[in-house]
């Protein structure tokens, strides 16, 4: 009887540890709504979908920061997406085996450097040659920011194609062989279609890593709360704008634009969850039909 | 036919110039990463290693005497130090019950829908940007305030626990995959020996996954250790000192590399960053490193 008695306790408490996963998740969003409800009243919710950052006149609109998010991920994904596949051709047989090791060691290694740093480096090494040639300001900018975050983001998108890679290939490579195939048609012709969720699921979870970074934008873009219309001028991020807010200690209306943040950002990497799964789904359903 | 021939071959020279490119990519790609990431440890090293000393740790105060907490460090960078590693044990003392439960709860005992479910919270969970964590220890404070009218503030204890909450779903995943690592024979053994289920998972499954359990703690701790934007919300200060407490507010390497990138004085500070910034990376890359050999050795021995 006792040892039944230990037997659920060991089972429920394994079980209420998994449920506070999940709890968080719920906290979260509880917090951010609870936060951000007082938007819904008296039309503010136009006024912080505005265009405008004017806290002295007591313009809070957070237009700006959603399009620089936005397009401060896209253009770090377009510059990291084809890095990354390339490095993963180049680990899947284009380039010599020992270095092809080296380089997914090295792509591993990435992993493990903080993001301080990267933007720490980049302030100091990115930011004085960018001033020099190409921008005339401070240099902090867009296109210093997308640079870096691009770096950020490679790891993780490298390592998802080439797991989805290491799938494939040992099924394939003998036939391929046999056809007379040479490594970059096999690549082409085969990996990459039968991959090819994969390769879009990589693209999806880089797009959230970049989204969700915090650091890189707050030190490389100048965070000056403007519509991003140029790579060489400043912009400001949803996760700068959080972090700056907190900061600066101020209060009301623009606390309030704070949680609006937390709420959009929340609710994108939530469809970035479902959207993955989705995908993931999907290739189960093809594989099963296979 | 003969227009179809040429059209034909035409494509084919396309597609062969495509896998051309595709071979370019590849060795650009790759010389590039190595350039990139080699130049960027070049530079650190370069400009950290000569600040490397007990100057740098201690300023100018004896370093027995601010080990021993005797005197106070004004000059160093010992207390964000004390910090991180004060943020690091204490996320691990709550990360790691609370994810090897939930990951033992999702490897053997979790069926069909709830353990559909909770995964996704937990996917959920680990694609959360560190921001929001934070943000949720910030919101935890002001609403404590204005329920409950209690003057609390942001500190030590807070931030341990947001960044706890941030690295539980890699405890939970690391927990589960090794679990699931471990052969059934093992488990069959278990039930063989007339062990209960619980009996079979602490004597014989918890060991014999120990390390990949282990080496999947230690990339936690890692990133736990370098994550800046939670501990930016949650009470991390420039100047300290060592917190007194858990009520106290802190400081911390990587909030002292952001900070003194930002706000420098004069080239001795900007050294100290550089100093401060390449004792965070290896801080970083040892925990690491020690990971993967946990890890690989991990795989030696289940073949």
């Amino acid at each position: 009887m006792q040892r039944f008695a230990r037997e659920t306790l060991f089972h429920g408490t394994t079980a209420v540890c998994a449920l506070i996963c999940a709890a968080i998740v719920v906290t979260i969003f509880a917090f951010l709504a609870y936060f951000s409800i007082p938007l819904l009243e008296d039309g503010r919710l136009i006024s912080i979908l505005s265009r405008s950052w004017r806290p002295f006149q007591g313009n809070f609109g957070i237009l700006p920061m959603i399009a620089g998010s936005l397009c401060l991920s896209l253009s770090a994904m377009v510059l990291a997406y084809p890095l990354a596949l390339g490095i993963c051709f180049f680990a899947h047989g284009v380039g010599p085996r020992i270095p092809g090791k080296i380089i997914l060691a090295l792509v591993h290694f990435m992993t493990s450097i903080p993001t301080v740093v990267y933007g720490f480096v980049a302030v100091f090494l990115l930011i004085p040659t960018l001033r020099t040639t190409l921008i005339r300001g401070s240099g902090f900018s867009w296109l210093a920011a997308s640079l870096t975050l691009a770096v950020l983001i490679l790891p993780t998108i490298v390592l998802f194609i080439h797991t989805q890679f290491s799938l494939i290939e040992p099924r394939i490579t003998q036939t391929t062989c046999a056809l007379g195939m040479t490594t970059s048609q096999r690549l082409f012709a085969v990996t990459m279609p039968l991959s090819s969720r994969g390769l879009f699921a990589a693209a999806i979870l880089g797009f959230g890593r970049a989204m969700g970074d915090t650091m890189i934008p707050l030190m490389l873009t100048g965070n000056a709360p403007l519509m991003p219309l140029s790579p060489l001028e400043s912009l400001r991020t949803m996760t700068a704008h959080i972090a700056l807010v907190v900061a600066t200690d101020s209060q009301g209306a623009a606390y309030q634009s704070l949680f609006a943040c937390g709420i959009i950002l929340f609710l994108i990497t939530f469809a970035i969850n479902l959207g993955l799964r989705w995908l993931e789904k999907a290739a189960r359903y093809t594989e099963g039909g296979v | 036919m003969a227009r179809k021939g040429s059209a034909v071959h035409g494509r084919g020279s396309m597609k062969h110039l495509l896998f051309r490119a595709a071979i370019v990519l590849a060795w650009v790609s790759s010389l590039l990463l190595v350039l990139v990431i080699g130049y960027l440890i070049f530079f650190l090293l370069l400009r950290g290693l000569p600040t490397l000393g007990t100057d740098l740790f201690f300023g100018d105060t004896p370093a027995w005497a601010a080990l021993s907490g005797q005197m106070p460090v004004w000059e160093g960078i010992w207390p964000a130090c004390v910090g991180t590693l004060a943020l690091i044990f204490m996320s691990a003392g709550i990360s790691i019950p609370l994810g090897i439960s939930g990951g033992i709860y999702l490897a053997e005992y979790g069926r069909g829908k709830s353990k559909h479910l909770l995964t996704f919270f937990i996917d959920v969970l680990a694609g959360t940007p560190s921001i929001l964590m934070g943000l949720l220890g910030f919101a935890a404070i002001l609403f404590i305030r204005n329920v409950f009218g209690i003057q609390a503030r942001t500190n030590l204890l807070l931030a341990s626990l947001c960044l706890a909450f941030l690295v539980l779903p890699y405890i939970i995943k690391g927990t589960q995959m090794a679990l699931e690592g471990v052969p059934d024979a093992l488990r069959m053994t278990g039930f063989g020996l007339g062990m209960t289920r619980a009996q079979t998972i602490i004597h014989l499954l918890l060991p014999g996954a120990a390390k990949g359990i282990f080496s999947g703690i230690i990339l936690a701790l890692g990133r736990a250790a370098e994550d800046t934007a939670v501990i930016l919300l949650t009470g991390v200060v420039a100047n300290g000192g060592i917190p007194r407490g858990l009520s106290d507010k802190f400081e911390a390497l990587p909030f002292h590399i952001y900070y003194l990138s930002a706000e420098y004085q004069n080239p001795q500070e900007l050294s100290q960053a550089f100093g401060t910034a390449l004792v965070l990376l290896c801080m970083t890359s040892l925990l690491f490193i020690s990971a993967h050999f946990i890890h690989n050795q991990l795989e030696k021995r289940w073949k």
